[in-house]
């Protein structure tokens, strides 16, 4: 079976650069299941995971934002930031969450309660990532 | 001439100083090395998603976005990178001679610009000349996240989106090697450069565009001037270290030839001491004879 090359880079350097069946994302549109040889394609990422299924195993990937560039063999994900379940500080995303949900309850202005919105998605997401919980 | 004592105390204390200027030294070469490849691997993210913006502005025609056209100037934005402490040499002095120098030339009053400041130093300056600083962080780690600067970066692209400032450029030292670093002003936003300079070298890929190429703009462009802005830091912050390694590194050569010529001074007084004082017994023996 062919397979695809998925590489996942930030700022911060490359994250994971190995080779899998497919890929299933959440794109701004939809979800998205990628299998080798798809047309070259650009989609903006949501707050989500990123499911990378590979030989028997699979793997998530929790991303926060960014996007997708897709090319016949090789897929690369481009974030601001991009966690493997490994490298998930569990406290500081539970602290984050707590943080986001009473900023979110106070109701200041609309900026900083778009600000606690997506902070608040950020931690689930890593959270749910962590967690295995889908 | 000096007493012995007190060469004897200027020696030692600058032994003193010999010894942490050269521990400075050291720590910095150690945080060079990782500052340096902090910088390498922004790199393959810089690039990638340089080519993804060319490849869709050479694609088609029709795509647009506020980032990538150039508006009549009202106000400009400053982002100007200097370091949390000193003794680096003329690191911080010469980003802020640049800047300060620019922003005298080019503006006639307070209302033409917005500072936003990275480093505690740029801060302090700013402020010092009753400059306002618009928005600032200090105390940035010396191997810095993108994590740790993503809120400012975030808010000073937004002034642009909202149409506060009309350009907006970043003042940083570009690190060349470890011994030479230049200050380097870079034009963030619009980016209405970066289609014609990419477009030539990008592959010729054409892409599907999910949903459209403006909602794709749309996410790329920010996330493209906040990490133009991270690279500049991390950039800098591999100049910093070199620039004090180097600074530390005269230093603790100076330090050397100091205590080598304090030596020479003090061996010189003790053997006069001896001299005077034999002088002093023969001729205190001769007397009585």
């Amino acid at each position: 079976m062919s397979t695809l090359t998925v590489s996942v880079v930030t700022p911060d350097g490359p994250v994971l650069e190995e080779d899998f069946n497919m890929v299933s994302a959440k794109a701004e549109s939809g979800e998205l299941g990628i299998l080798p040889g798809h047309i070259p394609m650009v989609a903006p990422l949501t707050i989500s995971a990123v499911r990378l299924k590979g030989d028997g195993d699979s793997r998530r990937i929790a991303v926060s934002g960014g996007f997708l560039e897709v090319r016949p063999d090789k897929v690369t994900i481009l974030a601001q930031s991009a966690e493997l379940p490994s490298d998930i500080d569990v406290e500081r995303a539970r602290k984050a969450k707590e943080r986001a949900e009473r900023r979110l309850k106070e109701k200041q202005d609309d900026i900083d309660f778009r600000r606690a919105e997506l902070a608040l998605k950020r931690a689930m997401n890593r959270l749910d990532v962590y967690n295995n919980n889908f | 001439m000096a007493s012995l004592r007190e060469i004897k105390g200027r020696i030692s204390s600058t032994k003193k100083t010999k010894q942490i200027t050269k521990a400075m030294q050291m720590v910095s070469a150690s945080k060079l090395n990782r500052a340096e490849e902090n910088a390498k691997s922004f790199v393959p993210y810089s690039e990638k998603i340089q080519e993804v913006v060319a490849s869709i502005a050479q694609g088609g025609g029709d795509a647009s976005h506020p980032m990538l056209e150039e508006r009549e100037v009202k106000r400009r934005g400053y982002v100007i990178v200097t370091s949390d402490r000193g003794l680096a040499g003329a690191y911080n002095a010469s980003i802020l001679r640049k800047a300060y120098q620019d922003i005298w030339n080019n503006h006639t009053s307070a209302d033409e610009y917005r500072i936003i400041a990275i480093g505690r130093i740029g801060r302090d300056f700013f402020r010092k000349r009753n400059m306002a600083v618009d928005k600032e962080i200090t105390g940035v780690a010396d191997q810095p996240d993108f994590e740790d600067i993503k809120e400012l970066a975030s808010e000073t692209v937004d002034l642009f989106t909202e149409e506060d400032i009309d350009e907006l450029y970043v003042y940083y030292s570009h690190y060349v090697s470890a011994i030479t670093q230049e200050v380097k002003k870079t034009k963030v936003l619009p980016l209405n450069d970066i289609s014609a300079e990419q477009a030539t070298k990008s592959s010729s890929a054409s892409y599907e565009y999910e949903p459209n190429q403006e909602e794709i703009l749309s996410v790329l462009l920010p996330q493209y001037a906040e990490s133009l802005i991270y690279g500049a830091l991390i950039d800098s912050k591999a100049s910093e270290h070199a620039a004090r390694m180097t600074a530390m590194k005269s230093a603790t050569d100076n330090a050397d030839d100091l205590i080598d010529d304090l030596s020479l001074t003090y061996n010189r007084a003790r053997q006069a001491a001896i001299t005077q004082e034999i002088t002093e017994i023969v001729g205190g023996a001769s007397a009585l004879e």
